[in-house]
C-alpha cells in the first residue's frame, strides 16, 4: 500500500459527483482512468484527501455525431477512441495521434476527458485539441458552460475548470473542405513521452495554395504551445518544401519554448521542432484532398 | 487505517469477497488478500507492465487501479492461464523457445499477449513487438519472446 490514505467515493449520478466536488473543492481529485493520477499518488507526489471516482458513471463514455460535430464523452477510454471508425472518419488527426499515447494496456483505462483535463504539456490529447478547436464543456452545480480547447490549456497541469467543475464533454467540428492533417513525435522509445511534438492542419484553397495553416506543439511550453505567427506567414502562399522550413524554422526559433530535459536540450527540442514541423506542414498538406503540394 | 470498502470479485472463475482499504492497489490485493502471487509487481508506476492482468478480458495494470474499483468485476490472472502439467499454447511457445530469463516480466508479458492473440490470431513479428511495447523484459532482449509469440500463433 504505498498511497497516503484518503476518502473513496464512487458517486452513482453525475449530480451526486458534482454535489460532491463542490462540497469537497480542492480537496477531491475526480478520479477516471487514473492513469497518471494513481502513479502520482503512487509516488506520493499527490494526495489527495478525497477521491471520486467516475467510472461508475457509463452515460460519460461515448462517441456519437451531432449537429456536424463529433461528440465524444469525456469518460470515453483511449482504446475506444482509438478504435472507433467515427473518429477515424471525422478526426483523422485524433486516430492517427492514439497509438502514440502510451500503451495498449495504458489506453484500455486511460481517458480522453481525463488525459485533458491533467493538462501535461508532454500529452498528445491537449495538442490534438487545440489543433482542431475543440470545445470543451464543463459542468457543475451551478450550471454548465463550453470552454475553447485554446483557452483550456492555462498552465502546468492547469486547466481553466474551476473547482467544481467537470469536463464532461468533448466535441470536435468538422474539418473544412480541402484540409489535410499529420501528427509525429518523437520519442526515445514508442510509448514513451515524447521528447517532442507536432500536429499540423492545412487548409488549401481552390488554387492549392495553403488557406490557413495550424501548428501545435507538445513539450514545447507550460501547454499546448500555437505557433500563430509560423502558421500565419504560411497563409496565401504555395505550401512548398521551403516555405514549410521557414515557417517551422520561425516556431522553432521564436514561438516555442521547450523546458528540456534528462533526454533532450532545450536546443535539440527547437531542433526536432524545425524538423518535425516542416514535415509535418507538408504531410499535412499532401494529405488535403486536391492538395498535391 | 482507513474507512473499509466491501469488494466483490470474480477472479479466475472464482468469487472473493473482502473488505479494503481504499487505498490498496489492486496489484497488492491480487497477491496479498488473495494470494495470487504469480502476477508480479515492478514499477508500480505504469511502465514496466509486469503487473498486467485482464479486466472483463482486457489487458490492464494492476499496479494502477485500486482494489475497490475492481467491485463487481470479472478479473483473470495468470494462473488462469495453464497448469504445470498443462501449460497454456503461448506458456508452452516460451517453454519451447526460450522466450524467459529470469521470468519476473513473464506473467505481465503473458497477460498482454493472450488477448493480442485472441484479436490478431496471424500477426507480424512488427505487430507483435508493438504489442509487446508495454511489457519490459531487462533479461532477453526480446528476440527469443517475439519468436515464442510467433510460434504460438501458427500452432493456433
Amino acid at each position: 500500500m504505498k498511497p497516503a490514505p484518503f476518502d473513496y467515493h464512487a458517486p452513482a449520478s453525475l449530480a451526486e459527483a458534482l454535489a460532491l466536488k463542490a462540497q469537497h473543492g480542492d480537496d477531491a481529485k475526480f478520479l477516471a482512468g487514473g492513469q497518471s493520477l494513481i502513479p502520482a499518488m503512487n509516488f506520493r507526489v499527490a494526495q489527495p484527501a478525497c477521491l471520486l471516482d467516475l467510472n461508475g458513471l457509463p452515460d460519460l463514455a461515448f462517441i456519437r455525431p451531432e449537429a456536424g460535430e463529433l461528440r465524444l464523452g469525456a469518460l470515453t477510454r483511449q482504446r475506444a477512441v482509438e478504435r472507433s471508425p467515427l473518429v477515424k472518419d471525422h478526426a483523422p488527426l485524433l486516430h492517427e495521434t492514439m497509438p502514440h499515447i502510451a500503451h495498449p494496456q495504458i489506453r484500455n483505462r486511460g481517458t480522453l476527458g481525463g488525459s485533458l483535463a491533467h493538462a501535461d504539456p508532454a500529452a498528445e490529447l491537449p495538442v490534438i485539441a487545440v489543433a482542431l478547436e475543440a470545445r470543451l464543456r464543463a459542468q457543475s452545480m451551478r450550471g454548465e458552460r463550453w470552454i475553447a480547447a485554446g483557452e483550456f490549456f492555462v498552465s502546468l497541469f492547469t486547466t481553466a475548470l474551476a473547482p467544481d467543475e467537470l469536463l464532461v464533454e468533448i466535441a470536435l467540428p468538422a474539418l473544412p473542405p480541402r484540409t489535410g492533417t499529420a501528427f509525429l513525435e518523437a520519442a526515445r522509445r514508442h510509448g514513451d513521452y515524447a521528447m517532442l511534438g507536432v500536429a499540423a492542419v492545412v487548409t488549401l484553397d481552390e488554387a492549392g495554395r495553403c488557406e490557413r495553416a495550424r501548428l501545435v506543439f507538445l513539450n514545447a511550453g507550460e501547454g499546448p504551445v500555437e505557433a500563430r505567427q509560423a502558421a500565419g506567414q504560411l497563409a496565401g502562399q504555395a505550401l512548398t518544401p521551403a516555405a514549410a522550413e521557414a515557417a517551422a524554422a520561425h516556431a522553432a526559433g521564436h514561438e516555442i519554448n521547450p523546458l528540456g530535459g534528462v533526454h533532450a536540450s532545450p536546443e535539440y527540442q527547437r531542433h526536432l521542432a524545425r524538423v518535425l514541423g516542416r514535415r509535418a506542414l507538408l504531410l499535412a498538406a499532401q494529405r488535403a484532398p486536391g492538395g498535391a503540394a | 487505517m482507513g474507512q473499509l470498502h466491501p469488494v466483490k470479485v470474480v477472479v479466475n472463475g472464482k468469487t472473493y469477497e473482502r473488505q479494503v482499504e481504499s487505498r490498496l492497489l489492486l496489484s497488492d490485493f491480487i497477491r496479498h488478500d488473495l494470494g495470487l502471487t504469480g502476477t508480479h509487481v515492478g514499477c508500480e508506476h505504469g511502465v514496466c507492465g509486469a503487473c498486467t492482468v485482464l479486466l472483463d478480458g482486457q489487458p490492464v495494470r494492476s499496479c494502477l487501479m485500486f482494489a475497490v474499483q475492481a467491485n463487481g468485476q470479472t478479473l483473470q490472472t495468470v494462473e488462469d492461464l495453464g497448469t504445470p502439467e498443462r501449460l497454456h499454447p503461448l506458456q508452452q511457445a516460451f517453454w519451447e523457445k526460450h522466450g524467459l530469463q529470469c521470468g519476473y516480466c513473464t506473467p505481465g508479458i503473458l497477460m498482454t499477449l493472450v488477448p493480442f492473440l485472441a484479436e490478431n490470431p496471424a500477426p507480424s513479428e512488427q505487430e507483435v513487438r508493438e504489442a509487446l511495447s508495454g511489457n519490459l523484459c531487462r533479461c532477453t532482449g526480446y528476440q527469443n519472446i517475439v519468436e515464442a509469440v510467433l510460434a504460438a500463433a501458427r500452432q493456433a
